[in-house]
């Protein structure tokens, strides 16, 4: 055993963000040729809040994949998240409060249920997970035909749309929840216990983890993630959206924001740093296209690529460490 | 290792080995006595062949994703590939019956390419292939749509469209027997007899534990690449049947990757690799249309479709994973 590995898991800067960094300033070189300008007002402003939004499911995200576990419910937690919101908030500034806790009460509601299929049922996460969508995908569609509810006045003036600066409350939202799960991650019991679960359940069984616990704390707060996006974006868009979830592919994206970021699909290795980043790489690469006025389905052509490429310069790099 | 007696043929059917067929068999049973309560007439041969037909793309596309699960991967871009290959073949054929043939065999061509990408890059790059065919999923989504400007172009000849929706009309006993249940037939033989080949127990070993097959000489890489291929070709076949029965649209394979995952999970497959057979994955492909069916025939309404679905696949996975449990807690 070297001394390296007997050193605290310290990670260095994930590379997403001299990715990060190379796209921004190649993308600035060429929208300025372009006669275009990347970094003025109001292109940073829809950056950031494009990144808020998906930010928010993919730290949840990250929390669940960390621990080998997936969840690609986030979808439709998200659409019934803006519709709950909407629906008891009716545009009445009093209920706000009520209305936040009980969309946020009943995402953790749909978490438990993950999280519990997910260890007492045994069932695999992917399956676990794409049943619950399911089952919420039946109700949405049945239940609702278009926007639903209307989102209170001062929340749409403030989670909405009030920036500090050029930074939308929302991205503030954005840190403040990346601090948190940063913090619970690699300061506290739960954290480390979530990474040795996702590294290798049995070891950590074995040294006295209550793998299920830990397990179903991380698709609570995952789903507690995509309520809190589903808030956001019923601020954003002033009522509940039944699809809104799902035509921004916040399943699929959030997932692979996690995995842009650093973080191993398998489990136990990664952090939501690197997730924020790879967040703000999607996002950037958005905002350059809309300045150079790409057209949208080439940019969905060029998102893939980038998600294949950037994780493949990833597997390459772990390939190059393990063989040194 | 100690050698075992073999048991006797019954016997070994009716144990219920994880991954074996026999659960799947038992909720298609169940199925067809409700369907057979409700709707009686479902089961007279005519109608109970145009279902058949009906469930072949679906059914080939279970196979398909079977050979890349069993070899431990997954692939999320055979829904997006039946969608492209659609609008490509409308454009392409443009309603003239003499380009049905070279536009079919460039499908087929498409499809074996697109999973040799998604095999290559998963084996030789080392991207997970969740993110490897998810990515493969958002840029054919993209191309399909950039090359068609938004709205598919073109249309697809009769020729085509025959092997989706038309039969053999007049056949003694069956009444009428669909093209595309011929195509599903011959299909199902090849897989079958594929698994049963060497190369079938090949993909089952590098499902089951890559560095022992590595170990034994298995070229891995290059097993899984095929799985991959097949794969694609599948996805191909149906892409043929799908546009036939239903038309060109943009709509024509969404979903279709969730649908195949489901059923070969259904069937008894293991994700992750090296557990179930290829008859169980498109038995619960059956299973799941006859469950759509069924649904029809209750008049549950569209929409609630998805809830039943999500129920019944929980159901029925929860159930096959807490015995499988159960039965290792014993040994």
């Amino acid at each position: 055993m070297s001394v390296r590995s007997l050193l605290p898991a310290r990670r260095p800067v994930p590379g997403v963000f001299v990715a990060l960094a190379l796209t921004l300033a190649i993308g600035w070189l060429v929208v300025t040729i372009d006669g275009g300008q990347l970094f003025n007002q109001s292109t940073t402003v829809s950056l950031l809040h494009v990144a808020a939004g998906l930010g928010l499911v993919a730290v949840g995200q990250t929390l669940v994949i960390l621990g080998g576990s997936l969840d690609l419910s986030v979808a439709y937690v998200i659409s019934l998240s803006t519709l709950v919101a909407a629906e008891t908030m009716n545009g009445s500034d009093g209920a706000v409060l009520p209305a936040i806790g009980l969309a946020l009460t009943v995402s953790a509601a749909v978490g438990l249920l993950n999280g519990l299929l997910v260890t007492r049922l045994r069932i695999n996460a992917f399956i676990a997970t794409l049943g619950v969508g399911l089952l919420l995908k039946g109700y949405l569609d049945s239940g609702y035909d278009g926007p639903a509810g209307t989102t209170a006045p001062t929340l749409v003036q403030t989670l909405g749309y009030q920036r500090v600066g050029p930074v939308p409350l929302s991205f503030l939202l954005l840190v403040v929840v990346t601090g948190a799960a940063w913090f619970a991650l690699s300061r506290t019991r739960f954290g480390h216990h979530l990474v040795a679960v996702g590294g290798d359940p049995t070891v950590a069984r074995l040294s006295g983890v209550r793998n299920d616990r830990v397990l179903v704390t991380a698709h609570v707060l995952c789903s507690l993630c995509a309520g809190l996006a589903g808030i956001y974006l019923a601020s954003r868009l002033g009522s509940g959206a039944p699809r809104v979830g799902t035509e921004g592919l916040y399943d699929l994206e959030s997932i692979a924001a996690v995995v842009i970021g650093g973080t191993a699909l398998a489990g136990g290795r990664g952090g939501v740093v690197g997730t924020v980043g790879g967040v703000l790489l999607l996002a950037g690469i958005d905002a350059i296209f809309n300045q150079l006025e790409v057209d949208a389905f080439f940019k969905q052509v060029i998102r893939g690529a980038v998600i294949i490429a950037a994780v493949a310069v990833y597997a390459h790099r772990a390939v190059r460490k393990a063989a040194s | 290792m100690r050698t075992v007696q073999p048991r006797p043929l019954p016997m070994r059917l009716l144990r219920a080995r994880p991954g074996g067929i026999l659960p799947i068999l038992a909720i298609l049973a169940v199925l067809l006595v409700l369907v057979a309560l409700r709707q009686p007439d479902f089961l007279a041969p005519p109608s109970l062949m145009s279902f058949l037909g009906r469930s072949a793309p679906v059914i080939l596309l279970a196979a398909g994703q079977y050979f890349v699960i069993v070899s431990g991967e997954f692939d999320l871009s055979v829904g997006s590939l039946v969608t492209a290959q659609v609008v490509v073949a409308a454009r392409l054929i443009d309603s003239d019956p003499s380009r049905t043939w070279p536009v079919v065999a460039l499908l087929l061509v498409g499809g074996a390419l697109v999973g040799l990408v998604n095999g290559l890059i998963t084996t030789r790059l080392r991207v997970p292939s969740f993110i490897t065919t998810l990515g493969m999923f958002l840029i054919l989504v993209g191309a399909v749509y950039l090359w068609s400007d938004g709205a598919p172009k073109g249309g697809l000849s009769e020729e085509f469209r025959r092997y989706g929706r038309r039969a053999f009309e007049d056949v003694p006993v069956l009444g009428r027997v669909p093209y595309a249940l011929l195509v599903l037939l011959v299909l199902v033989a090849l897989a079958v007899l594929l698994m049963r080949s060497d190369f079938g127990r090949t993909l089952v070993a590098v499902g089951d534990n890559p560095r022992t097959a590595e170990l034994s000489g298995v070229r891995v890489w290059r097993t899984r690449t095929i799985a991959f291929v097949l794969s694609g070709l599948a996805a191909a076949v149906a892409a043929i049947l799908l546009g036939g029965y239903s038309g060109v649209s943009f709509q024509a394979g969404v979903g279709l990757e969730f649908g195949a995952i489901t059923a070969v999970v259904l069937g008894g497959v293991a994700l992750g690799g090296g557990r179930g057979s290829v008859v169980g994955a498109m038995l619960g492909a059956l299973t799941l249309e006859l469950l759509f069916a069924l649904m029809n025939f209750y008049g549950v309404s569209g929409a609630l479709r998805s809830t039943v679905q999500g129920a019944i696949i929980l159901l029925a996975v929860a159930v096959s994973a807490t015995r499988n449990a159960s039965r290792q807690g014993e040994t």
